[in-house]
């Protein structure tokens, strides 16, 4: 590789041709303030912050932008850059509602960091705002307009990462706004509701639409038995919001922070992840045997659902037809948990944990309710419960070990990978292979659909016949493979798609880090490991080894694909428009 | 209701042509801007369905198309009158008082910046310089240009307009 080797503070720093002078700072460690920069995602240098002095240039320079060349001497921090960044910063400050205290970036926001760090102490401009735009009629995404600094890297995200590209920068100058076409809102275009453009935010922009009041006032009333599931990526990202490093494995802690919430029962969606895995191996070995529509494409991911409706309308009998793991959980509940308990299930409220904010729309789809209510009552995202908690009192850190309630907190390994790329699949075939072949499978770690990248693909031969599996995460990389499928260049017998990167513990509902710890840490590497740690230490690892969903069936649902489990844990899905109506 | 047929007839045809002109940028995301330009040329403004067309055509996301058309005050979102006229808000143009040209238009029309007349006879823009700053202050109406203009000097110019 050509190297490159250039000054930065008098200090000599050699990088490989090509580098920009922040990626050279960044290996000698020096530090530029950044703010529009998310690495590998949105590098334009768009607001000015991280500009420095190159000796021979006229003006600063942007550092995000700007290649290296041999012998280039950069002075990061003279007081001509510390000017110009402030002078920029107060500018973005003097159009930004500064409701900090209220905000729920309040801490966690990059421009708030930034302001502390640049030594802003006064906003020596002050002037006309934008006009405030909120939009909160989706169900899972609300935008702020009077937070938004006009980064892009929500946009950046949308379009190249998730390949969906429903918001961009309109009008211009003083009147920009990112939004959808015409304005709309959120709810009225192909949004996903992935919340990719959360994860992505510097600032309160973009946020989850709070769900917990309603969860408040379920947790009041006596006359409610109010029931939570967490999904399996909670369990490897909670922690994070309470000083745990990340990825930290907080498994035995949930039950118990939240049971202090004053929840009646705690139970996992693990265990209608490991139904799921009945339901769908099932699924996948009848289409297979019995020629039915292949590939079958999982149906976990409300994201990469909404996608299939609105983008791929034409793939949508390849869907499996099964309900994802929370809206199982949601339909046994009021159902068989309800008669168990003589419960009458109108009394019960569903709550969820998800790592996500598609969840949130799944659970208000309105053909979620087979069993005469609704599935689920409220989704919240993981950061939703960490603000719970924080309100009670409850640090997660402190709590001790404690264990999910029965019968649909019990759970196994093969549950709890379903928050991780890949995972789905994994479990999968570690169930299809027992029940095609009857041997036991000995090793049971497919490790071929593990990992961070972007499309993997494998072979597996189960008892005789070869299966052919893709995994994709991220809906670019779902496309890829879609478009393959469409044009009959591949030939899957069964794929899994994430609609998030990483899978779930890279979802839209989880903590947030800023651009600066995603540069070092890839996060959702960090989780998924963790993800396959919890799987290691679970006695049991297939799903149909699980006792509650071996009971399950034995006492209500009868088999898999029965009438019973046809009526209650599948579904089917509605073509949408690819654009809207104005 | 004979008035709107034919108007709905003529619109098709329109988005007729649209189509047969974005067959030759089949594919290629750099020809947004002439795309767009000549679709403008043929149906007078960028309605919702032209904007799908192009964005089918060129293979990119509506998103998109609709922000390189707020991007540039060339491109209309609604349709414009017979006569289009634009106001040069340029440097040269505001400080020789464009800004009381306008409203003098805005007041003789009984529009503001952005509509068109009931009758869609005028439509009223503003843009940035035109190049003629040396005429300041400046308006075009279509595609003739006038310069070193007063409030006063407007009535007599629209009346020039039938």
């Amino acid at each position: 590789m050509d190297m490159v080797t250039l000054t930065i503070d008098g200090q000599k720093v050699e990088v490989p041709k090509g580098s920009t002078v922040l990626e050279a700072a960044h290996k000698a460690n020096i530090k530029i303030p950044t703010l529009c920069f998310l690495k590998g995602i949105n590098e334009i240098g768009a607001c000015r912050m991280c500009v420095v002095e190159v000796k021979g240039a006229r003006a600063l320079q942007a550092s995000c932008v700007l290649p290296v060349s041999e012998g280039m001497e950069v002075i990061t921090n003279s007081p001509a850059v510390r000017e110009s960044r402030k002078v920029t910063l107060e500018l973005l400050l003097s159009d930004h509602n500064l409701e900090c205290p209220t905000c729920v970036r309040n801490l966690n926001c990059e421009l708030q960091k930034l302001s502390e760090e640049l030594g802003i102490k006064s906003i020596r401009y002050p002037g006309e705002k934008h006009a405030p735009r909120y939009d909160d009629f989706s169900p899972s995404i609300v935008r702020d307009a009077s937070k938004c600094i006009l980064c892009r890297r929500c946009v950046s995200v949308c379009h190249k990462v998730q390949g969906v590209g429903v918001i961009s920068p309109n009008h211009r100058g003083f009147n920009t706004v990112i939004a959808p076409v015409f304005d709309l809102s959120l709810a009225e275009v192909a949004c996903v509701n992935c919340g990719q453009c959360i994860m992505a935010c510097p600032v309160g922009a973009l946020k989850e639409k709070d769900d917990t009041d309603k969860v408040w006032q379920a947790l009041a009333d006596p006359e409610k038995h109010v029931i939570v599931q967490t999904a399996p990526a909670i369990r490897v990202s909670l922690g994070e919001e309470f000083g745990e490093g990340r990825g930290a494995i907080v498994t035995k802690k949930l039950p118990a922070a939240l049971r202090r919430l004053g929840f009646d029962k705690v139970f996992d969606t693990d265990f209608s992840a490991d139904l799921t895995i009945m339901e769908e191996g099932t699924e996948f070995l009848e289409r297979l045997q019995n020629g039915g529509k292949l590939p079958l494409i999982t149906s976990c991911s409300p994201g990469w659902i909404k996608f299939c409706e609105h983008y791929y309308p034409e793939l949508l009998e390849n869907l499996s037809t099964c309900k994802s793991p929370q809206q199982m959980f949601g339909a046994i509940a009021k159902t068989y948990y309800a008669q168990k308990m003589g419960i009458d299930p109108s009394k019960i409220f569903v709550v969820s944990i998800m790592p996500c904010t598609a969840k949130k729309f799944e659970a208000q789809r309105p053909e979620m309710n087979s069993s005469g209510y609704q599935d689920v009552d409220v989704a919240l995202t993981t950061r939703e419960l960490s603000r719970m908690l924080k309100e009670a009192g409850i640090d997660v850190s402190k709590l001790p070990d404690e264990e999910f309630d029965d019968p649909l907190g019990i759970s196994t390994g093969a549950g709890a990978i379903f928050g991780a790329t890949g995972g789905v699949m994994e479990a999968a075939l570690r169930t299809v292979y027992e029940v095609v072949t009857g041997k036991e499978l000995t090793n049971i770690e497919f490790t071929q659909v593990r990992g961070v990248e972007g499309i993997k693909e494998a072979t597996i031969d189960v008892g005789g016949t070869k299966v052919n599996v893709a995994v994709a995460h991220g809906l670019s990389n779902a496309r890829k493979v879609l478009d393959r499928v469409k044009s009959g260049e591949a030939n899957y017998h069964f794929i899994e798609i994430m609609c998030c990167p990483g899978g779930c513990v890279g979802g839209g509902g989880q903590p947030i880090l800023s651009s600066e710890e995603r540069w070092d840490t890839d996060y959702r590497e960090v989780r998924g490991n963790a993800i396959y740690e919890v799987d290691r230490s679970m006695k049991l690892r297939k799903s149909h080894e699980n006792p509650a969903v071996q009971t399950l069936y034995k006492e209500f649902l009868g088999k898999p694909l029965s009438e019973k489990s046809h009526h209650l844990l599948h579904t089917h899905y509605t073509k949408r428009p690819l654009y809207p109506e104005v | 209701m004979e008035a709107a047929v034919k108007k709905d007839f003529e619109f098709e045809q329109k988005l007729k042509m649209v189509d047969e002109m974005l067959e030759k940028y089949r594919g290629q995301r750099g020809a947004l801007l002439q795309a767009l330009q000549e679709a403008q040329g043929i149906v007078g403004y960028l309605p919702l369905e032209v904007q799908k067309k192009v964005a089918e055509a060129l293979n990119i996301t509506l998103s998109e198309v609709y922000s390189t058309i707020t991007f540039y005050s060339f491109f209309n979102l609604k349709p414009r009158g017979k006569y289009q006229i634009r106001v040069c808000l340029g440097t040269a143009c505001y400080v020789k008082g464009a800004n009381k040209v306008l409203d003098r238009l805005e007041k003789e029309l009984g529009i503001k910046v952005g509509d068109t007349t009931d009758d869609a006879k005028f439509s009223l823009d503003a843009c940035r310089c035109v190049g003629a700053c040396g005429l300041a202050p400046t308006i075009i109406i279509n595609d003739e240009v006038y310069g070193r203009l007063t409030p006063d000097k407007v009535p007599e110019i629209l009346q020039k307009y039938e």
